[in-house]
């Protein structure tokens, strides 16, 4: 593996390899809590602090902990941050935790904490585990504030629960339905792909691989 | 199950091929779970401390979200009293070792001159998504409900959460007189036990209605004997 700079360490997650939109971790929250801004950034603050918070202690005790409990601790640390964050977010700003539900509790098993635990906090030092957190945590919200805005302006027609549209406005309720996450999704991957495409220029219709002819019409039928 | 490569006891490396990885030596079950042990009851520490600062916020809110509520249903009452229901009468404190929070309780209000305004009763039951938690006011001697307040609900946006969005079907609820009976929009006789329903939200406004019957059906024997 190429060593990497700090500053590489950092950017990677926000967008190259944004968890979400490029790796397509951590989906369980991007669609079930982005129906609205608010609970977009709620939830983003939550998985951004635990992420930090146990890229921070993984990275410090990694000698300590043995290979063969490696697992079990990296839970244990999340679980930890993960109820400190259920516990302050009840107590601080109650609206957002009851609206938030069950969801704060299933930061556990987003397999995109775990995953930077193992393959790069565990293995990298300190402020480079931070680096990385911090990066990932700010894809993360990124990816996160993108759904929670479509969603929120076409179901509800507002931002920040502020109208955009007036009275005339028919909100598209499905958008904030959970049917409603998973097309968004849809059409935000679809854009950064098509995006991507266009940008490293490769062709837009792909050649059959390894030389097969394409079938023509005549051979098929 | 595919088998794993055998690492040579020598340590001698073919020529060809990535070195293996470097091998670990076996950690003793005592250090595992000593580790384990160690990390769990910093953990649990570290938790309690959260709740123990946390908990009185939480708890706070709790009791400002319901005293809001009663003030609501009740049309502000000038002081509320709480009962608790202790083998089916009225008790000023509650069974003993039961839980305050959790035990059944009703709240009296009272106007200015001291007369009870009526009781708000919460309750509870599974409505189209999840349970409706609702508080209403309710005149014992009269029959009749003052109000009606949705406290919890996870029920349809759009649809389902019109039984605490719609003004129209909130305000349906002031003043009707109990046993409610749920109508079709415009469809009612103009009896005044008749409260309309939502178009589209059929369930969860049934279940509202279904749950205020209930309660009143529940605690009317105690309520009648205790307001007189």
């Amino acid at each position: 593996m190429r060593a990497t700079t700090p500053a590489e360490d950092l950017v990677r997650g926000i967008w190259k390899e944004n968890p979400v939109l490029v790796q397509l971790l951590g989906l369980c929250p991007a669609l079930a809590v982005t129906n609205t801004v608010a609970n977009s950034i709620a939830m983003g603050l939550a998985t951004f602090f635990v992420l930090v918070g146990s890229s921070l202690l993984v990275s410090t005790f990694k000698k300590v902990i043995p290979h063969e409990v490696r697992i079990s601790a990296y839970i244990l640390i999340i679980a930890t941050f993960v109820t400190i964050a259920d516990l302050v977010l009840a107590a601080v700003v109650p609206l957002i935790h009851k609206e938030l539900g069950a969801f704060i509790a299933l930061i556990v098993v987003n397999c995109m904490i775990l995953g930077r635990q193992e393959a790069f906090a565990s293995k990298r030092p300190i402020g480079r585990a931070l680096l990385d957190a911090v990066g990932t945590g700010v894809g993360f919200m990124i990816a996160m504030l993108m759904m929670g805005t479509f969603r929120e302006v076409l179901g509800n027609g507002s931002i920040l629960g502020v109208s955009l549209f007036g009275d005339n406005f028919e909100p598209w309720v499905i958008f904030i339905l959970p049917p409603g996450g998973f097309l968004t999704l849809g059409f935000i991957l679809l854009t950064f792909g098509w995006w991507q495409e266009r940008k490293a220029g490769t062709p837009r219709i792909r050649q059959w691989p390894h030389g097969v002819a394409t079938p023509s019409r005549e051979e098929a039928a | 199950m595919k088998e794993l490569p055998q690492v040579e006891a020598g340590g001698t490396q073919p020529s060809d091929g990535p070195p293996p990885p470097p091998e670990r030596p076996a950690t003793s079950s005592a250090r595992l779970v000593a580790t384990l042990a160690a990390a769990g009851a910093l953990a649990g520490l570290v938790i309690v401390l959260v709740f123990g600062w946390a908990n009185p916020k939480i708890q706070a809110h709790r009791a400002e979200v319901l005293r809001q509520a009663i003030q609501e249903v009740l049309d502000g009452p000038a002081s509320v009293r709480t009962y608790y229901l202790v083998d089916g009468a009225l008790s000023e404190s509650p069974a003993p070792g039961a839980d305050t929070i959790t035990a059944e309780k009703v709240h009296l209000g009272f106007d200015t001159d001291g007369d009870p305004v009526g009781y708000a009763i919460t309750g509870q039951e599974p409505g189209f998504q999840d349970i409706i938690l609702v508080i209403f006011g309710y005149d014992a001697e009269a029959d009749r409900v003052l109000a009606m307040k949705v406290l919890e609900s996870k029920e349809t946006p759009g649809l389902g959460d019109k039984i605490f969005k719609d003004t129209s079907f909130v305000a349906g609820f002031r003043s009707a007189a109990a046993p409610l009976e749920g109508v079709k929009s415009g469809a009612g006789s103009g009896s005044e036990h008749e409260v309309d329903m939502i178009t589209g939200a059929t369930i969860s406004s049934r279940t509202v209605i279904g749950i205020i019957n209930h309660r009143i059906e529940a605690l009317d024997p105690v309520l009648d004997e205790s307001g007189s």
